[in-house]
């Protein structure tokens, strides 16, 4: 594989028992891209995703991510990446600043990292009087930028994002993607989940799952032109409606 | 190593900033500690008892106001009809029957001999039994006073009389708090042993906190351990404060070292911790941990020796109270308070508890995937 790969499947299966939620994936990301994954509900987007970070051991195929292989080098793979799930995942009951102290410390980042990169993030997010405030206390929209700064906090080559705007308003969503493009800007590979095909439009390709399988894979430009409409909204739609499955 | 400071620093702040926890860990032991071992006595009181009187005598009103001083019986009724105590059995006023029949004193007095019926509700089997042993006492007692009346001394009895003195070793007053207060102190560790624990894990996986931290590159290990020192802790702080008010409440003082007590202890928490972790592994919500933990603390209360004797148990239920931890710490907590056991009395249970901890940990461990 070439160096500027950060992500790589061949063939990449899970089953649960009789059941195939993701069928036979293969697909690169090229390090520093924005990689839109779509897929209707129940298409196999977050159990692909889970693999990937090293979270579910996948039944067949290969990936590599960072370089690193899915099966053996699952834990390497974890000091590469940075995950933000599509339940909250932040302690509630801990303060922002203490959320941060957290997951430095357990990346291993010195206390001198930990100090200087929470002020930064602080700073960035305009969080600073809420510092010391409880995580619970904070609006939908603040705790879901906090926790794309949590996930990013130890500086991962690669960060995957399953969801990350959902139920959150237009404004916030707005403003979290400037910061995944900042993010993106620093060379970081942003591998992300969506339902909101303006977001799509956003990510320098895309990736839309039916059934287990990806079923189209290009640019947002390309895949327009390919499929003769001018939104993604439509292209979603003409691909979405071959699934057999039931969505849940 | 750092990795688990950083663990053990979010796990106390959590800890000390959830009220409830707090209320378990402190409310929960004083209240269970100051109300339960006055309730939960072994020894049975106010019996109801209806006499049948039938003959009216002396002797039998010298009998009847015997049997009530003792303060074990509370005169139900009192009759010269045995259906009318039967009545009073069916309807739960009455516990014990005793009918002294016509002619009771006659008898005595001319035949040397004369019979009394007892009869007995057994609807509740353990005051039934140690009723009627309480009243059989005091009636032999009886017996013997009018004995002593009628036979002049030196003149020799002509049926032997063995009599017997008893002498309680270890609890000379046979204060049953000095083993209930301890015992209720066992399960108190028990409790935050396996329920506290498991339903903090648990807790982490329907929140969706636990995948964030599966993804990072933390060890099995270090997780686990910040898990369990925290909440280690915290059973030893239970037992200190539990000591304590056996001490202050009800003068229960150990006969031997409090640290035996505490060596003991520390590997008793390692060993329901594991359980608890194990639990945790298996649980998916908070509500299956919680339905798990109460159907095994069921067992171990039950089946600890604690509030039955596990000599009088089947075989079987032997065998389950050997596989129980709750046995063990109840054993060496009586035998420390109350015999003055030092270390080298209960190497044999600090083995099997150090088998326990070792076994149910690794299998929590092992059982305990980052990856599914």
């Amino acid at each position: 594989m070439n160096n500027d790969t950060a992500i790589r499947t061949h063939d990449l299966t899970k089953r649960f028992g009789g059941f195939i939620a993701v069928n036979k994936i293969s697909f690169d990301v090229k390090k520093g891209e924005i990689f839109g994954f779509l897929g209707a509900n129940g298409a196999g987007k977050t159990t692909a995703m889970r693999m990937l970070c090293g979270l579910s051991i996948p039944s067949d195929g290969m990936a590599t991510v960072a370089g690193f292989d899915v099966y053996k080098e699952n834990e390497k793979i974890k000091k590469s990446i940075g995950y933000m799930s599509q339940q909250f995942s932040l302690y509630d009951d801990l303060t922002v600043k203490e959320n941060m102290r957290f997951y430095g410390g357990i990346y291993g980042k010195s206390n001198q990292f930990i100090k200087e990169k929470t002020k930064l993030i602080l700073d960035q997010l305009q969080l600073k009087n809420e510092a010391n405030l409880l995580v619970k206390s904070l609006p939908l929209g603040w705790k879901q930028k906090l926790a794309f700064s949590v996930a990013m906090f130890h500086e991962p080559e690669i960060i995957f994002l399953d969801e990350p705007t959902g139920g959150v308003d237009p404004v916030t969503r707005r403003e979290f993607w400037t910061m995944i493009y900042k993010a993106a800007a620093t060379g970081t590979t942003v591998f992300v989940t969506t339902h909101y095909m303006d977001e799509a439009e956003y990510c320098d390709r895309v990736s839309i799952m039916v059934d287990g399988r990806i079923e189209a894979l290009d640019t947002p430009a390309a895949l327009k032109k390919n499929y003769n409409t001018n939104s993604m909204d439509d292209v979603f739609l003409q691909l979405a409606r071959k699934a057999t499955r039931k969505s849940d | 190593m750092r990795t688990l400071l950083f663990l053990l620093q979010k796990e106390f702040k959590q800890i000390f900033r959830d009220p409830s926890i707090l209320r378990i860990i402190f409310i929960i032991p004083i209240i269970q500690l100051l109300i339960l071992p006055w309730a939960a006595d072994y020894e049975i009181k106010n019996i109801q008892l209806t006499v049948v009187d039938q003959d009216h005598s002396a002797y039998s009103r010298q009998l009847i106001s015997k049997i009530t001083s003792t303060g074990y019986f509370r005169l139900a009724n009192y009759t010269n009809a045995y259906p009318q105590a039967l009545k009073d059995v069916e309807n739960g006023d009455a516990d014990l029957i005793l009918q002294i029949p016509v002619a009771f004193e006659r008898q005595l007095v001319k035949e040397n001999e004369a019979t009394l019926f007892l009869a007995m509700n057994a609807i509740d089997g353990v005051k039934a039994n140690l009723g009627s042993a309480y009243l059989r006492s005091i009636i032999q007692d009886f017996n013997r006073e009018v004995r002593m009346e009628w036979i002049q001394l030196p003149r020799l009895n002509p049926e032997t009389q063995i009599d017997i003195t008893t002498s309680n070793w270890f609890n000379p007053l046979m204060n049953y708090k000095y083993f209930m207060v301890p015992g209720i102190l066992v399960l108190l560790l028990t409790m935050v042993g396996v329920n506290l624990t498991s339903i903090n894990i648990v807790k982490e996986k329907e929140i969706g906190t636990i995948e964030q931290i599966n993804v990072t590159p933390i060890k099995k290990i270090h997780f686990i351990l910040g898990k369990l020192i925290p909440f280690w802790l915290l059973g030893m702080l239970v037992l200190t404060i539990g000591l304590g008010i056996a001490r202050l409440a009800y003068g229960i003082v150990p006969a031997g070292s409090v640290l035996t007590i505490y060596a003991f202890a520390a590997l008793f928490l390692l060993a329901v911790l594991g359980l608890g972790l194990l639990v945790s592994t298996y649980a998916h919500t908070q509500q299956q941990a919680m339905l798990v933990t109460f159907f095994i603390m069921m067992i171990f209360i039950l089946l600890s020796g604690l509030y039955t004797s596990i000599d009088s148990m089947p075989t079987w239920a032997k065998w389950i109270t050997r596989l129980n931890p709750v046995t063990y710490f109840i054993e060496v907590m009586r035998m420390v308070v109350l015999k003055g056991s030092g270390l080298i009395d209960i190497k044999k249970h600090l083995l099997i508890m150090l088998g326990f901890a070792v076994v149910l940990n690794s299998w929590a461990i092992m059982n305990y995937r980052k990856r599914s």
